[in-house]
């Protein structure tokens, strides 16, 4: 059998090869021209309004009517180029990568392609146990599976599109390190003994798949279907996060939330880390509402934490994980990137007063 | 005849895999069984590290997300 079969007719020739980049271009450069036009846009809608600008009314609508748009917009661009990205890794090729490498380094380079490598939880058993059975170390499959939904492209651009690009790559770095941290720890402990029989017996061999034609023009189409894909799913959420966010700046006064979320109350970071694990997939609205309680007072180490939480101890991904993994392996997981996620939480207190 | 396998766990995805699968098939006037592989120990054993995949007469030939329609009719007649 031969796979070498460029010639496809009609298909991947110049002209529409050409055609799809060029309207890609025209796409990005309205984007740029529209986003420019965002904040006198919202003045116009508050003008419009019989509300004084300066009211509390008046200043949520104005958060609303900026923000909305602008963190859609921010995020399609991040989910889209995210898309496109991915499109040159695959859980296969990751797993090849990472397969016989040493702890340590293993780690690292787990936590790394887990930004970039497609991964959804409805697919997580079968990445477990295909990484596992192939040989990848059970500490860099968990530095693998923390990192992939914790460092996700609707994070990192909410963060980026609310706090700017400093909280993003913050967000970004920690998460990193709590990845490699607690797979490396995970690693160590050599749990090997506690996954489910049944993974312990699998023996399959990686295969070797044909190579897909991929084109540019199927790359673009990539980045297209995670935006319909994934802002499509969750843009509801993010109005709501942001409607919640703009009475929050409105109305609930600062001195009230810097004294719950604040940095004098040590308690607050177990407290956000422990009413994040129940929460999941509403992290697309809670980052707005995440970012209105930072301009009031909130530490941001603590609404790190909390975000973190929310995201990568999951209860739901916990019962996926479940089919794989024994209670008291489930439990160590979460002990371990629990205490990271902590220590992430009261670190960044402490650091950036 | 092919046989075709379908690995997945059940997830929209799987399920629109293998209606394309029929579907190419039909296409292409080549008869096919298509069987859907659900258990996770039967999936790990293809090898593979993500669905939904595609089996044809015992060969993986496709992991993770949909298949193209190109390559999918190119497996078929290959």
């Amino acid at each position: 059998m031969s796979f070498n079969l460029t010639t496809e007719p009609a298909l991947g020739t110049g002209a529409s090869i050409s055609m799809w980049v060029g309207a890609t271009a025209i796409a990005l450069l309205a984007w740029a021209v529209i986003y420019n036009q965002l904040a006198p846009f919202s003045e116009w809608v508050v003008a419009l309004m019989p509300v004084d600008p300066k009211s509390e009314l008046g200043e949520a609508i104005t958060f609303f009517a900026y923000d909305t748009p602008k963190v859609l917009m921010l995020l399609t661009l991040v989910v889209f180029g995210m898309g496109i990205v991915r499109s040159f890794f695959s859980p296969e090729r990751t797993r090849a990568l990472l397969a016989g490498r040493r702890e340590g380094i293993g780690n690292v380079a787990a936590a790394a392609l887990g930004i970039f490598t497609p991964f959804c939880s409805c697919s997580a058993v079968p990445l477990f146990v295909g990484f596992v059975s192939a040989g990848v170390p059970l500490g860099v499959t968990f530095s693998f599976l923390i990192a992939a939904p914790m460092i996700n492209e609707v994070a990192l651009g909410l963060l980026f599109a609310l706090l700017g690009w400093k909280v993003a790559l913050t967000y970004l770095c920690f998460g990193l390190a709590v990845a490699i941290v607690a797979g490396w720890i995970i690693g160590r402990l050599h749990l090997e003994g506690w996954l489910e029989e049944w993974v312990r017996n699998v023996r399959a061999s990686a295969v070797e798949l044909p190579t897909a034609t991929i084109t540019i023009v199927d790359r673009i189409k990539a980045g297209i279907e995670a935006v319909k894909d994934i802002v499509g799913k969750v843009w509801p959420w993010i109005v709501a996060g942001i409607a919640v966010g703009a009475f929050i700046h409105g109305y609930v006064p600062a001195d009230l939330l810097a004294s719950i979320m604040g940095r004098g109350a040590w308690w607050s970071v177990p407290a956000a880390v422990l009413v994040g694990i129940p929460m999941y997939s509403n992290a697309a609205g809670i980052i707005p509402v995440v970012e209105a309680l930072i301009t009031k007072g909130a530490a941001l180490g603590t609404v790190l934490a909390f975000m973190m939480s929310v995201i990568a101890l999951s209860l739901p991904e916990m019962i996926i994980l479940r089919k794989v993994l024994t209670i008291r392996l489930i439990a160590v997981f979460a002990g371990v990137v629990g205490t990271g996620i902590l220590a992430v939480g009261f670190l960044f207190n402490a650091l950036f007063q | 005849m092919r046989d075709v396998k379908v690995l997945g766990p059940g997830c929209a995805r799987c399920v629109a895999t293998a209606e394309m699968v029929q579907k190419e098939a039909g296409k292409l006037g080549i008869p096919v069984t298509i069987e859907k592989v659900t258990d996770y120990a039967a999936i790990a054993g293809y090898g593979i590290a993500s669905t939904p995949g595609i089996v044809i007469d015992g060969k993986v030939v496709h992991a993770g997300g949909l298949p193209k329609s190109e390559d999918l009719s190119r497996w078929l007649a290959g």
